[in-house]
Order: structure tokens, then sequence, then C-alpha cells
């Protein structure tokens, strides 16, 4: 098979460039096995993360060609001809070569107020096979944080990093939020805190989703909807005043402890 | 409201790693972008220029058909036979009765979740393309004035439902031609097309998703709610391709109506 130039960025906080690396492509190897053969002829010193090789750990995600991927599951066949740059996560602040410091995405999960169910029944909780098949698209995510690398709202400006959540965490709210047995109301959180509002719905979170999880059209569109009913619906907000209100205030929601 | 503790902070401003390109795509990004502003701004030119017209939007001899542009006609100065409802706003003779209403079906679309997906990308640039850099410095989504103004969206879908009912009595009376009795001309099933089309818009929309079902936290205690949202969900999931679909056909209605109206082509009658 023909050879083929791995353009791979090499460096770390204070600075680096491309290193060009050729190598012979062999049948059926995916991005990962060429960075391991660099590895273990041209550059033993280039960093990387991996653990599982099948698409499942979600530790191997880096830019190829421009495009958040992880790096097992990218064909080398699938690639157009010509140099395939590797980069690092941009989003992320550097450690060293393709690995960054994910510890963003550590922060906002602590952040999230967990599922607060109401006191046990004399017959013990009930789930319903319908309210189960719901959140189990949410439960798909193998924690990659592409969706957070490629969300130009933290990606372009840095500065929204302290105030947005990001598409991960809000599949994970949508899922506490569509939770039968929850009974956090986390909506005002979401619009004050976690800034749903700075997604303006491009999708670029679930075109880069290894999972295929509809991140846009299954999360963030119905916490939108909900942000609307509990902020922006004065029908709902007459509703709420007439029937008597039974969520928790985003307030008490927000003093919960994490898991 | 109370912070959530969180040991782990966010640190801003580290480091990035990779070099300081706008994007490192090299596929045809641009593409896409530019489709759509082709498609949305030939639309745009062509229904201010409709709506400005103020004559050749009904047919009514021999045939009953309107444009959807100037449906429902509520100003005096509509041609006659073309608004059948009692309720006329006083106008001008040179006030288009367009320009009434287009208001609404311009706002639902304007704050329809895919188009704002489609032309935050094409014209604002925020971002182009996936992993293609924002063209702005900052950034504020829709958290401000005037794009707060989005979450309006499901008043302008409650009145897109409206206009879906007026559109679809509108294909219906296209079935009569006065004079002659009932029958289906081309212009007949232009109607009816179009009809259809808005309201597969309308049934996908994302807020008549939430609406039908998507609110509630339990659908096992919520049957029939959980049965129209599994109804409307794969509707939704094809609402970019009825978006479209809605959009260019209205416009060729109104083509199609302004040909015949202008007597540049007869309605041929099938049936
Ligand atoms: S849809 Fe929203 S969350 Fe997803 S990438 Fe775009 S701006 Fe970010
Ligand atoms: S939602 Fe998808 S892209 Fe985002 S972290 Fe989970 S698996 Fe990765
Ligand atoms: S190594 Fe586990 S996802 Fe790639
Ligand atoms: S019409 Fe597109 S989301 Fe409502």
């Amino acid at each position: 098979m023909s050879d083929v130039t791995m353009r791979v960025w090499r460096g770390d906080a204070n600075g680096g460039q491309f290193e060009d690396y050729t190598v012979t492509q062999q049948e059926g190897e995916v991005v990962l096995d060429v960075i391991h053969r660099i590895q273990a002829t041209d550059a033993p010193d280039l960093a990387c993360r991996w653990n599982c090789k099948a698409g499942k750990c979600g530790s191997c995600a880096a830019e190829i060609n421009g495009k958040p991927r992880l790096m097992c599951m990218t064909r080398m066949d699938q690639l157009p001809e010509g140099p395939v740059t590797i980069t690092p996560m941009k989003t992320f602040p550097i450690i060293r070569d393709l690995v960054t410091d994910v510890s963003f995405n550590y922060a906002q999960a602590e952040k999230v107020p967990a599922l607060l169910p109401p006191p046990m029944p004399a017959d013990g909780y009930r789930m319903f096979q319908q309210d189960v098949e719901r959140g189990q698209e949410f439960r798909k995510c193998i924690e990659c944080f592409m969706c957070q690398d490629v969300c130009h709202v933290i990606r372009d400006h840095e500065d929204n990093k302290q105030y947005y959540a990001g598409p991960r965490f809000f599949i994970r709210y949508a899922e506490l939020e569509m939770h039968p047995l929850d009974t956090n109301d986390r909506r005002d959180l979401i619009r004050e805190e976690m800034g749903l509002g700075y997604c303006n719905i491009t999708k670029c979170c679930t075109e880069v989703c290894p999972e295929h999880i509809k991140i846009t059209d299954n999360a963030i569109i119905p916490l939108k909807e909900r942000v609307v009913d509990a902020q922006y619906d004065p029908v709902a907000w007459l509703g709420r005043k007439i029937r008597r209100k039974t969520k928790r205030s985003a307030e008490e929601a927000a003093v919960q402890p994490a898991p | 409201m109370t912070a959530v503790g969180s040991s782990t902070k966010v640190v801003l401003g580290g480091t990035r790693g990779g070099p300081d390109v706008a994007t490192l795509r090299q596929d045809r990004w641009w593409v896409q972008p530019v489709v759509t502003v082709s498609i949305l701004t030939a639309f745009v030119i062509y229904s201010t220029w409709a709506a400005f017209q103020n004559k050749n939007y009904y047919v009514g001899f021999d045939r009953d058909l309107i444009s959807p542009f100037y449906s429902p006609c509520l100003a005096t100065s509509c041609e006659a036979g073309a608004s059948n409802s009692g309720f006329l706003i006083h106008t001008p003779g040179w006030f288009s009765p367009a320009l009434l209403i287009l208001i609404f079906p311009l706002g639902f679309r304007l704050t329809c979740y895919y188009y704002r997906r489609s032309y935050y990308r094409a014209f604002w640039w925020s971002p182009p393309a996936c992993a293609v850099s924002d063209a702005h410095a900052s950034y504020s989504g829709e958290t401000k004035f005037p794009l707060i103004m989005q979450n309006l969206h499901r008043y302008f879908f409650y009145a897109g439902l409206v206009f879906n009912v007026l559109l679809t009595y509108d294909a219906i009376r296209a079935f009569r031609q006065p004079g002659l009795g009932f029958g289906v001309t081309v212009g007949t099933l232009v109607l009816v097309t179009n009809a259809t089309l808005l309201w597969l818009y309308s049934l996908s929309c994302h807020a008549c998703r939430h609406l039908c079902g998507g609110q509630v936290r339990s659908f096992a205690q919520h049957p029939w709610r959980h049965k129209f949202w599994k109804f409307v969900t794969p509707l939704n999931a094809k609402h970019m391709n009825f978006a479209w679909a809605s959009l260019v056909f209205v416009a060729l209605t109104d083509v199609y109506i302004r040909l015949v109206a202008s007597g540049a082509i007869t309605d041929y009658k099938l049936f």
C-alpha cells in the first residue's frame, strides 16, 4: 500500500509545531494504529491517550484533518488523499502533543445537582419501560468530550467557559429533567448559570458525537423549551400560579450535593 | 440564586495546543453555507417583490385560487372575491393586503430552531461550519435582546396553526370552479400540496413536539401525550426536509397563481 504523511502537532504549553512522519499504510488500519507505529519507530516520546481501541472509552479524541474524531474509529482508507493532520482538541489546555487537560468537564460534572427522588413509597419505586427508554440515548455517552471541543461557544470564546456547561452536560441535565422519579427543578439553574441560552443550536455537537446522540434535537431543544415553560410562557406561568407549585426551586435544586 | 458548590474550579486561559488558525478542515465546508445563503436570499427577494405587487394573487374567474402570500385577505383593498371573511381592515387602495399577515409566517420561520441553525451558520458565521472559527470576537448567543426573543417561537407556532387551517380551507375552495361546478385543476393540486407541506412543517416543529408530550416527566403517567409525542417524533426528525420543501413550495405556489391570474398560462383542468 502507499505511503502517507502524518502531520502531527507536537508541543506543550510552551509552544509547538507540526512534525511530518511518513508511514506505509497497512490494510484496515485506523489513525490510532498509525500513531502507535510512529511511537514504535520514529517518535517514542509522542504523547497520546487511548485505552479501549474500540470507540468506547472516549480517551483517544483528537482532531483529524481539522475535525474532532476518535482516532481509534477513524479508518485511514476513508481519509482523503494527501497529508493527514492530527492536532489535539482545541478547546482544552494542552498538556503535551495530543493530550489535553479536560478538567473543565469534570468541574461542570460536579455542578450537576443530583437526582432527588421522593421518599420511598411503601411498595418501592417503580419506573415504566417507556420512561426508562427515554433517557437511554443519553446514557450512551462515552465522555470523549468532542462535543464540548467543537462547540463554538467555548471553542472560540474562552471567557464563556465560566458560564457554560456545554452539550455533554446538557444531555445530563435533560436526562435528569426527564426522569420520572426526580423532584429537582433545574430549569432556572440551566438558564442562569449553565448558559443554555448561549447555545445557538447550530448542531456541531450532534455532528461529531461518536455515539450518534441527537444532542441538539433530543436534549438541548427540549431543555430550551422547558426554560420557555418556566420563564417565557405567560400561559404556563399562570397555570403554575393556579395549580400549587410542587417542584423545588432552582435555588433548592442548586444546593443539592452531587453524588 | 445560590451558586453550586464545586471543588474543581473552571480555570480560564490555559494555553491551547495546535496551530492558531481558523480551521484545519480541507473539505468543502463552505458549500452548505453558500447553498443556504442562495436559497434564503432568493426567497426573501422573491417574497418581498410578491408582497408589494398587490395584484395577480387571486383567480376568481372559473377558478377559486388564492396565493398563500395573500391569504387570509383581510384588507378593504383586497381584490373582489379574494376575501371571504366578513372582517376587513380599512386600508387605502395601494396597500398590499399581504403586508398585514406576512409577519406571522415570517416570524414562525425566523424563530424556527432549524432556520436559526441555518442562518446563524450561513449569514452570521457563528460558526460558519463545525470546527471553523466563529467570525465574531464576542458572543452571547441567545441570552440578550434581540435574540432572546427566539423564545417566542411557540407563539408563532400557534399562529402558524391558524394559518394552516385557513390555507387548508383555501385548498378545499380550490376544488370549486364558479359557474362550472367542482373539479380538479393543476391549481387545486398545487394548493393541496402547499397546505400539506405546511402542516408537515408545523407538526414536525420542535415546539410542537414539546407541547404534544416532550414536556412531561413521566410518559407512563401521561399515556395520551406519550402517543402524540410518538406520532410527531419521526416527523420532527425530518423537520429540516419539511422546512425547505414548504418554503420552496409556498413560493412556487405564488408563482403559479400569479401566472394564471395574469393570464400568462391557463390553469389546466384535469377532471
Ligand atoms: S448546538 Fe449548541 S451545544 Fe451544540 S455545538 Fe452548537 S452551540 Fe454548542
Ligand atoms: S455526548 Fe457524544 S460527543 Fe459528547 S461526550 Fe458524550 S459521546 Fe462524546
Ligand atoms: S481508545 Fe477508547 S475510544 Fe478510542
Ligand atoms: S417550526 Fe422549526 S422548530 Fe418550530
